[in-house]
């Protein structure tokens, strides 16, 4: 009972402290034009109400989370059901198959628009999925990663400008120049530690972002580059509606290449070097592997799938400019891998989805979408930080009978 | 020459600037080891609550100087407020995670800031009103150095000053360079360390608030976006100067302030942004530690 009461008095405290917090931003607003002050005090009530609750809730899942923490110190089952679940290999296939089947005649029941924001979560699938060889697999935190998603799209705009050259060309180039700048940023920040890591990637996305406004001559600056062609197929002229479902193919290839190469990167000698390098760079220096090179070819594979990816969407998109890859992409791919859970393929995926359909259709949400992501990350990071999907260690069981151990 | 010494005054007023928000960043890093990454935003809000305090008070007929110091005052302690709340919320329950968590709470915390201010304001540019006189006795120099520009200088010197007195001469001032030295035998020596980690945020918080209400009037005006540049600036600075350093913090933002005001004068304003970053990357290669940084020995 004093315990209860105990709660009410603090969340009366937080309330109060909040409605403190935010009266001069949420309250008043000026116009200094004009010369008039509005003053909207409801959105008082509401800061009341909400910080009462959520401070509430707050207290709640510390608590539970302080319970949890404690079972798994003591060794307890921590796995939850959807966990097993996702371990029995006949239902993964199973569920892979009819996942599959879904995607393939998603185009052929639904319309061009729905296809399109499709293509769009895709897009976003192959960018968490390389984000997350960078920042889920290796531990380097990239906040400049749409630069390199920004190096893919330009390198086939101005191919397909001055050159003419297709689709399917550009898309190993975007690729490969992806990687290039991958590598090229990588090494003078090699021998940094993760938190100078962020700044300096940041900072290269900046640079990226103003150079191509300001080199007009090559770039053609802020106004972007029109006209770019769509991906051919086999030389025949395609519709909108039929280009659409085209590209949609193309992507759900990629999406799936994607998926193959990092399942196998993640289980190879590199990526569990990358592991290894995650969890204690000192400790995997003395177990000898190259920290140089793992670095480098995280963030150059990481990269690699940035620049790809960027060739189709200036080919979707057929116009690009340097709006469309701001702080502000980085910051979505990366709550995209935080928020689906770092290191965990499936947990991308479902994040990529999860965090581009629901705005997309719910448009009164969209409004809020930043400050929501904003938000979940810093829930996640305390509640859950292993993300929606928590990665799977793979573990071995010796399978052999119990006799042959007591007799070894 | 007068070019130069434009420049030159120029530089020096930015960097100052950069200097009071770098030691926010320098101080909260030289005791928990995390780049606040919302601090930038600290610093937007306070410009944004100075914003609306001179505009209310503009309207009912307050004047000049008078509303700037107001202003001030209430910016500041309104920063401090979202500073301490900042770090309850989201860093004090990641405290002995890895490190990676707290610096993506950062980043979301730094989200979450802009867009509420966006939301609960507005994405347009605001006037902030021109609350700095013009002096009489500045004319003669006025084409090199402004009235603003002096007000600047003088309230950041002063501000510096205090702080430095704070640190080197009083009781809390050495808790926390204790701290900083070593949080768990400041612990032991009976120190409340959770107190002065919250006291590094107010601190650090107040000195983004005055920073912001110096560069709104300057400027004259205000966005939900400037705390994001300018906290990235200053942590340049805080790099710069050798992270962790108070010293080294006041160097850096003077060094980065000449180095782009020089730079957009004598090469290219448009490429601004890349010198700044440019200088970052060259003195993270050449001199990890920074300027004054003493280089830190890992331990195993």
């Amino acid at each position: 009972m004093t315990d209860m009461l105990q709660n009410f008095k603090k969340s009366i405290l937080v309330s109060i402290w909040f409605v403190f917090l935010t009266f001069p931003l949420m309250v008043v607003r000026v116009n200094t034009m004009n010369q008039v002050v509005v003053w909207r005090w409801t959105n008082l009530v509401w800061v009341a109400i909400g910080s009462f609750v959520l401070s509430y809730l707050w207290r709640y899942m510390l608590a539970r989370q302080q319970v949890r923490k404690k079972v798994a110190d003591e060794g307890g089952e921590i796995r939850s059901k959807t966990q097993l679940l996702l371990e029995d290999m006949s239902f993964r296939y199973k569920a892979m198959g009819i996942i599959l089947l879904a995607a393939l005649v998603f185009p052929l029941v639904f319309d061009t628009y729905q296809s399109t924001i499709m293509i769009s979560a895709l897009i976003y699938v192959v960018l968490g999925l390389g984000l997350n060889i960078t920042v889920g697999l290796a531990g380097l935190l990239d906040l400049g990663y749409v630069a390199f998603f920004g190096v893919g799209a330009y390198s086939y705009a101005l191919l397909n400008h001055h050159f003419d050259l297709g689709f399917w060309i550009s898309l190993p180039i975007g690729g490969f120049l992806g990687c290039l700048f991958g590598v090229l940023l990588g090494f003078p920040i090699l021998r940094l530690r993760g938190d100078y890591l962020a700044i300096v990637t940041l900072g290269f996305g900046m640079i990226f972002k103003v150079v191509m406004e300001n080199w007009d001559s090559l770039s053609f600056g802020p106004s972007g580059i029109a006209n770019i062609d769509k991906p051919g197929f086999f030389g025949i002229d395609l519709n909108l509606a039929n280009s659409t479902i085209y590209i949609y193919y193309i992507m759900i290839g990629m999406v799936i290449f994607t998926i193959l190469v990092t399942t196998r990167l993640r289980n190879s000698r590199i990526g569990r070097a990358w592991i290894a390098m995650r969890e204690d760079e000192i400790a995997c220096v003395a177990m000898g592997i190259d920290i140089a090179r793992t670095k480098l070819s995280a963030y150059a594979l990481g990269a690699f799938w940035a620049g790809m990816v960027g060739v189709l969407f200036a080919s979707k998109t057929t116009f690009i400019n340097p709006a469309s890859f701001t702080f502000m992409e980085s910051a979505i791919i990366l709550s995209i891998v935080v928020l689906g859970g770092m290191g965990s393929i499936l947990g991308v995926i479902i994040g990529a989805f999860f965090l581009i359909l629901l705005p997309e259709y719910m448009r009164a949400f969209s409004e809020y979408r930043m400050l929501a992501f904003g938000a979940a990350m810093v829930l996640m990071m305390i509640f859950r930080p292993q993300g929606i999907i928590s990665n799977l260690r793979q573990t071995y069981e010796y399978k052999g009978s119990k006799e042959k151990i007591n007799n070894g | 020459m007068e070019y130069f010494l434009e420049l030159f005054f120029g530089g020096l007023t930015r960097g100052s600037i950069y200097a009071l928000i770098a030691l926010g960043y320098t101080m909260v890093y030289g005791i928990i080891q995390l780049i606040n990454f919302a601090h930038g935003e600290i610093y937007m809000i306070g410009a944004f609550v100075a914003l609306i305090v001179a505009g209310v008070c503009t309207i009912y007929g307050l004047s000049g100087v008078s509303i700037l110091i107001l202003a001030g005052i209430i910016a500041v302690i309104y920063a401090s407020a979202y500073g301490y709340t900042l770090e309850k919320i989201a860093y004090r329950p990641l405290r002995g995670a890895p490190r990676l968590s707290p610096l993506i709470s950062a980043i979301g915390m730094s989200i979450f800031l802009q867009n509420y201010v966006l939301l609960a304001q507005t994405s347009d540019f605001l006037p902030f009103p021109r609350l700095i006189p013009d002096f009489a006795f500045m004319e003669p120099v006025a084409h090199i150095i402004g009235s603003p520009e002096l007000v600047i200088l003088v309230t950041t010197f002063i501000t510096m000053i205090l702080l430095t007195l704070l640190i080197k001469k009083t009781r809390v001032g050495k808790a926390m360079r204790a701290t900083q030295q070593d949080m768990n035998m400041a612990r032991l020596v009976g120190i409340n360390v959770d107190r002065i980690i919250s006291l590094t945020f107010v601190i650090g918080s107040a000195l983004a608030a005055i920073g912001g209400v110096l560069v709104a009037s300057y400027i004259g005006q205000v966005n939900f976006y400037i705390g994001f540049l300018a906290g990235v600036k200053a942590f340049t600075a805080a790099v710069l100067g050798g992270i962790g350093s108070i010293p080294g913090a006041v160097l850096g933002g003077l060094v980065l302030g000449w180095a782009e005001s020089f730079a957009a004068g004598y090469i290219s304003s448009a490429y601004e942004d890349v010198f700044t970053f440019g200088l970052l990357v060259v003195i993270l290669i050449l001199r990890p530690a920074g300027i004054l940084g003493k280089a830190s020995k890992q331990k195993v």
